[in-house]
């Protein structure tokens, strides 16, 4: 295929993966990764490069709103990132380590995971405001967002639990060039106990961070191709740019279906690839 | 300053690095279509790209030469530095507010981010 069509369609592919990764809230680079290695033949780890560098341009970029709305906890982001980023190394060397195949297969077992999460999980925020135990004073993790406009405190607990939990999403993110996102607000919401709407935006803030500590390692060996990365991360922008404009609009029940339904094909599709050896 | 205002300010920055970088993105990518569009492409094999798009130093150099693939490497490269801007401006935000624990923690964050860029040397 020629220069303009590969560039053209990867960044159509990418806007609506930003798109509905934005919605969503589970970010583009699980539909990315599977569109580019299955429907354009690109070589998983030239598309995983590209995802990591999308990842690190919406955890930016959308950094000034999140803030606004006074929700995220830089203190939990920063201290827990000591666990991300040395897992996201690990992460990035693993893919050196196992073969296309095998990376394949794990990217579609946590596609699967993905897909139930957004087709079952539940999304009620626990509203149950915890006290802080004696770790998380000691570190003073505990803050307060805005209820209705008034601050409300909140405690945290458990943070040897997070912080494992939070090495885990750091390999995920470093072997496959995903944010995993869901990982880590399963690591603060329901381990720590933090509320919710503070799990999701602290979330993205260690997202791009995290991302940051294997790009070096990615860049280093070439993962990450300008002339794969450029459309996919001009594309994923763009999309999650459009996807905070909607918000307010789309019935988020409907697209959570769309998405997981196809994630859940894209699943199936890689996992088969993988064993067969075709990616 | 406290927590919150260090973190609109953050948070600011962080959105003008972005747009810079997809900026210098977009300007390499038009360069790079302009010149190539019709040439065929091919991704099914991974191979190493050639070591200069793959090292800080030799991506400035290609960008400086005005070669497309090395503006687009460019702004990727700004791109990655955002996060790492972001703890850099969160070390001295703790710094300034006398908060020597966090001080430490960013800088712990700030140190495993630089391992990784070191081998992108």
């Amino acid at each position: 295929m020629t220069v303009l069509f590969f560039s053209l369609t990867v960044w159509a592919i990418s806007t609506v993966a930003g798109f509905l990764g934005s919605l969503t809230g589970l970010g583009g680079g699980v539909i990315v990764v599977p569109a580019l290695a299955l429907a354009m033949g690109v070589d998983i780890k030239y598309a995983i490069g590209a995802s990591l560098v999308s990842v690190i341009a919406t955890s930016s970029g959308a950094a000034a709103a999140y803030v606004k709305e006074g929700y995220s906890n830089i203190r939990i982001g920063l201290l827990l990132e000591i666990a991300t980023t040395i897992g996201a190394i690990a992460g990035a060397y693993l893919a050196a380590r196992i073969t296309t195949h095998a990376i394949a297969i794990i990217f579609g077992l946590v596609l699967v995971w993905s897909a139930i999460q957004s087709l079952f999980g539940e999304h009620l925020e626990h509203e149950a405001i915890v006290a802080s135990d004696a770790l998380c004073r000691r570190f003073r993790l505990g803050g307060d967002y805005p209820v209705n406009g008034v601050p409300r405190k909140y405690g945290v607990r458990n943070l040897p639990a997070g912080f494992s939990l939070m090495f885990g999403a750091g390999t995920l993110s470093g072997l496959l060039g995903i944010g995993s996102g869901a990982v880590k607000v399963i690591a603060m919401d329901k381990a720590m106990k933090i509320p919710f709407k503070v799990s999701t935006t602290t979330s993205n803030f260690m997202i791009g961070v995290t991302a940051a500590a294997s790009a070096g390692v990615y860049l280093s060996r070439g993962y990450i191709d300008p002339r794969v990365a450029m459309p996919v991360m001009l594309g994923v922008l763009g999309g999650a740019f459009l996807g905070t404009k909607v918000l307010v609009h789309a019935r988020v029940g409907t697209l959570r279906l769309v998405f997981g339904v196809v994630i859940l094909l894209l699943a199936a599709e890689m996992i088969f690839s993988g064993i067969t050896g075709k990616v | 300053m406290n927590d919150r205002r260090l973190e609109n300010l953050i948070g600011n920055l962080l959105r003008a690095g972005v747009l810079l970088a997809a900026a210098v993105v977009f300007a390499g990518g038009v360069f790079y279509l302009a010149q190539n569009h019709a040439a065929k492409v091919d991704f099914h094999a991974f191979a190493e790209e050639s070591a200069n798009l793959r090292t800080v130093g030799g991506i400035v150099r290609s960008a400086v030469e005005l070669n497309s693939g090395g503006v687009m490497q460019l702004g990727l490269l700004l791109l990655i530095a955002t996060p790492v801007a972001r703890v850099i401006f969160a070390a001295v935000g703790f710094h300034l507010e006398g908060d020597r624990m966090y001080t430490i923690v960013s800088l712990i964050v700030l140190a495993v981010l630089i391992i990784s860029l070191l081998h992108a040397a």
